[in-house]
């Protein structure tokens, strides 16, 4: 029964896309033409853990909860969130909501999705404090944690309930249905039931995929009037935009830092740019060089490196200079921290340190990664210079580079990280905390820094419910890496979109950088 | 005839062996496709589980045999990136790519016979000049270059204006230097469905607009090479004894370059010509990147991108492929053209 009413909304929609070609049905429906660097992978949104599938999920499903602009909870599917005791929390959802497939949105949905997600080798390790979830009634839910567990919103971010009896059964192979399949064709990888405001009618993998309005879409506060999406891959930067200015596509993300002020002088395009959440930063081994042992020499390295400088020259304004991990509005942000460039400070400290002429280290960055990566490694290199240390400098395609950053292949390694929980304490965990394989913390602490008290710190904070207090506590961690020289921030990448004059772009964006598309407004011409 | 194909074939299967072996030699070096799988916050030991489950741990001669195992039976693997067997995801690229090749081929032949002719015949008229001077500048711009210049001017449009616009002469001029821009900047619109997985561009109106731009940027390479070929060839079959002969004879002009000339100037035009054809679908990589044409070209830059192994082994296989069956069609026109040629190669 379903999949006929799949087969047949992709049939309908195969029949709109051509109805859409024809003048006359084109006016009486709002199109919004975007591009993206990339398309999703899949249409499973638990196969992978990146921006572009949870931009998929927050067009074609709706949240439990989602995050405001102003990083505050906004209510979705669960209506109203109480925490019953320190272990539980209960989550009232909303009535009266339907799937794309017709079936009813229900508590056992919200189950079934949870103990998906905690099967999904992507989304298992965020979803591990959850020690079970309950149906109380048909529309609520008790999330069970084996100890308390202060960040049960900022998970119910990531929970998109999917229809269960949609994704139950088995496939025409005889396959399950709810499958998590990586490198395969699954079922639920090529099929979609969601809650979203939108619904995929045609999806060609590396071209395009096209989506159209759920007509019963639950939230009729919503402002959106977009009827159709057609969403194309463009990876070259200079097409994307060009694509933009010639009026082919209505909106574009991500703007290439270069081609701001092109589209800023464009009288029909406009620009959004924000300071984003993703830390740029280097790491110094201290297992591959000893002199990093010493905090003095660390310090005289985050002494002399001009974060301000590589902010406003190298990424023209395009970032945010930063000297903690959090970025503002963070837990554990700390006001006071600022970038402390200062060469004779930094000389002085390697002098005392006993290395006034410096020494020889070695340095690799990816080349296609982050925004300007191998131009801000070069800089890096060079100020390091002027305190005698110089650096063999080696940087990488994104599809290498992965590799030798697992292998520690330099002494200064190059990462950009976001907080998957938009919490600090996920920087801590993967970054700088003590590495141990079989608990896979410190997965990417390049650096080996390891500081017992603060991972007993941040472990204590990831059991305090009182949020101020956790607050407090993350801040102490990020005060203290930043005393003790862990790591070297660089900034926060900012983000940029542009659209069209017509398309209202600026409500609907935010710095997780998933536009909320279903909100999104397009003047009328 | 027979014989000669059979060994072309032999020759295919021999190319297509030694590429599979060399990509997948390099496969290490083309990064881990593990980590293009997984988000960042995966733990090694799931990385390590599904890194055991496609086979990625086991010796090179293991893996290579496992895959030569299954491609004999023309089953190459299943592409990482798109979940799907690699054979049909190039051949849902191959149709956009091999218009667009088809497109520039067809703009090169009308454009260099006439003007290479041209320039042979009456090498001192002024536009022959012209046409060789701008086939230098066309040889030396890079097609990435040019591409970019076509969207700038014919997608995006330019309105430039040095001189004063409210005299008549000026506002000509600005006139001029502007150009609306309006031509599509990327992909292929809407195509035509033709049958199965090929889509045309060629069937209307609005698919051709799409196929401009490319088409010109990726012809701007060979067309300039082929000018001078042309010209070249041309110039010295007018010096042979045989076109002096029909001169004397007193046949028409038009009759000795066009029958007798343009023929004999033809054969090594086809030969290289042949081979130019195979080097197209490889600058398809750079035009097809600029203009986001989704065919083959593309799809290869992303499969090397994400490390999408068994994808990248496929494509240079079946590009191995066009190569050889490219450089046959070229070896049985070349006898068509040629009766003194044998292709066994026996002596005649």
């Amino acid at each position: 029964m379903t999949l006929n009413k799949t087969l047949l909304a992709s049939v309908i929609g195969a029949a709109m896309t051509t109805a859409a070609l024809s003048p006359a049905a084109a006016q009486a429906e709002t199109t919004l033409r975007m591009a993206y660097d990339a398309d999703p992978v899949s249409l499973d949104i638990h196969e992978q853990l990146s921006g572009g599938i949870l931009q998929l999920s927050h067009m074609t499903f709706d949240p439990l909860v989602r995050w405001t602009r102003d990083l505050e909870f906004e209510p979705r599917l669960a209506t109203d969130w109480e925490q019953v005791d320190p272990t539980t929390m209960r989550m009232t959802l909303r009535e009266g909501v339907e799937f794309h497939s017709g079936n009813a949105f229900t508590a056992e949905d919200v189950v079934w999705t949870v103990e998906r997600l905690k099967r999904s080798p992507d989304f298992k390790a965020i979803f591990e404090p959850i020690a079970e979830v309950t149906a109380v009634d048909a529309h609520t839910v008790e999330f069970t944690t084996a100890k308390p567990y202060p960040l049960l919103p900022n998970l119910a971010t990531y929970i998109f309930p999917m229809d269960s009896a949609f994704y139950s059964g088995n496939d025409a192979d005889g396959d399950p249905k709810d499958e998590i399949v990586k490198n395969g064709n699954s079922y639920a990888s090529r099929h979609l039931s969601g809650t979203g405001p939108y619904e995929v009618t045609d999806r060609r993998q590396g071209v395009r995929i096209a989506f159209e309005r759920n007509d019963a879409y639950w939230d009729e506060s919503s402002p959106g009037n977009v009827d159709r999406i057609v969403m194309t891959p463009i990876s070259e930067n200079a097409t994307r935009v060009a694509a933009l200015l010639s009026g082919d596509v209505d909106f574009i993300a991500p703007v290439p830092p270069n081609d701001l002020a092109r589209i800023r002088a464009d009288e029909d395009a406009k620009l959004v740019t924000m300071s984003g959440t993703r830390i740029i930063l280097f790491h110094m081994n201290q297992e591959r060089v000893e002199a990093f042992q010493d905090p003095r020499v660390r310090q005289a390295f985050a002494y002399a490196i001009n974060q301000q400088g590589i902010a406003d020259r190298l990424m023209k304004g395009f970032a945010t200079p930063a000297a903690q991990f959090s970025p503002q509005g963070y837990a554990g942000h700390v006001d006071s921290l600022a970038p402390r460039h200062d060469l004779e400070k930094a000389k002085q400290l390697m002098a005392e340190a006993g290395y006034e002429d410096g020494f020889e280290i070695t340095m690799m960055a990816p080349n296609n990664r982050y925004v300007n990566d191998a131009k801000i490694a070069q800089a890096v290199a060079a100020m390091l210079a002027r305190i005698n240390v110089s650096v063999d400098l080696k940087t990488l395609p994104k599809a290498q580079y992965w590799g030798e950053y697992d292998d520690r292949a330099a002494d200064m390694m190059m990462i950009g990280w976001h907080a998957d929980t938009e919490d600090s304490a996920n920087f801590h965990e993967y970054l700088t905390a003590c590495p141990d394989a079989d608990s896979g913390a410190g997965q990417y602490n390049a650096g080996n820094y390891c500081n017992p008290e603060l991972d007993q710190l941040v472990a204590e904070a990831n059991l305090e419910v009182d949020l101020a207090k956790r607050a407090e506590m993350l801040q102490q961690v990020e005060q203290a890496l930043y005393d003790d020289a862990a790591f070297i921030p660089l900034h926060w990448q900012d983000l940029a979109w542009a659209a069209t004059d017509n398309a209202d772009i600026a409500p609907v964006l935010n710095v997780m950088n998933f536009p909320y598309l279903g909100d999104l407004v397009i003047a009328e011409e | 005839m027979i014989a000669f194909l059979i060994k072309r074939l032999f020759h295919a299967l021999l190319v297509m062996f030694v590429i599979s072996v060399i990509a997948f030699a390099i496969q290490d070096n083309l990064g881990d496709p593990i980590q293009q799988m997984v988000g960042q916050s995966v733990p090694e030991s799931e990385r390590e589980a599904l890194r055991e489950e496609l086979g990625l741990n086991d010796p090179f001669a293991v893996q290579y045999l496992r895959f030569a195992a299954n491609a004999v039976q023309f089953d190459f693997g299943y592409s990482y990136v798109f979940n799907e067997p690699t054979t049909e995801v190039i051949l849902r690229h191959l149709p956009a790519t091999l218009e667009l090749v088809a497109a520039s081929t067809l703009l090169i032949i009308a454009l260099s016979i006439p003007i290479g002719v041209y320039s042979a015949i009456k090498p001192r008229a002024w536009l022959s000049r012209l046409f060789m001077g701008v086939s230098i500048i066309g040889i030396s711009i890079p097609v990435f270059l040019t591409a970019i210049v076509l969207i700038q001017l014919f997608a995006i449009g330019v309105s430039w204006s040095p001189f004063p616009g409210d005299t008549g002469w000026g506002a000509w001029l600005n006139d001029l230097l502007t150009t609306d821009g309006g031509m599509p900047a990327y992909g292929r619109g809407n195509p035509v469905p033709v049958f199965g997985t090929w889509e045309t561009n060629f069937a209307s109106l609005e698919g051709l607009t799409y196929l401009v731009l490319p088409a010109i940027s990726l012809a701007s390479i060979m067309l300039p090479l082929f000018i001078r070929l042309i010209r070249a060839e041309m110039l010295e079959v007018l010096q042979s004894d045989y076109v002096k002969f029909a001169r004397a004879k007193g046949l028409s002009p038009r009759r000795i370059y066009f029958l007798h000339a343009l023929k004999n100037t033809m054969l090594p035009v086809i030969t290289v010509g042949g081979v130019q054809i195979g080097t197209l679908v490889a600058y398809t990589i750079l035009t097809e990147t600029v203009f986001q044409w989704p065919g083959m070209g593309l799809m290869f830059l992303d499969a090397i991108e994400r490390s999408d192994i068994p994808l990248i082994v496929t494509y240079l296989m079946i590009v191995g492929l066009i190569f050889v069956i490219t450089n046959t069609l070229v070896d049985l026109i070349y006898g068509l053209v040629n009766p003194t040629v044998k292709l066994t190669g026996k002596p005649a």
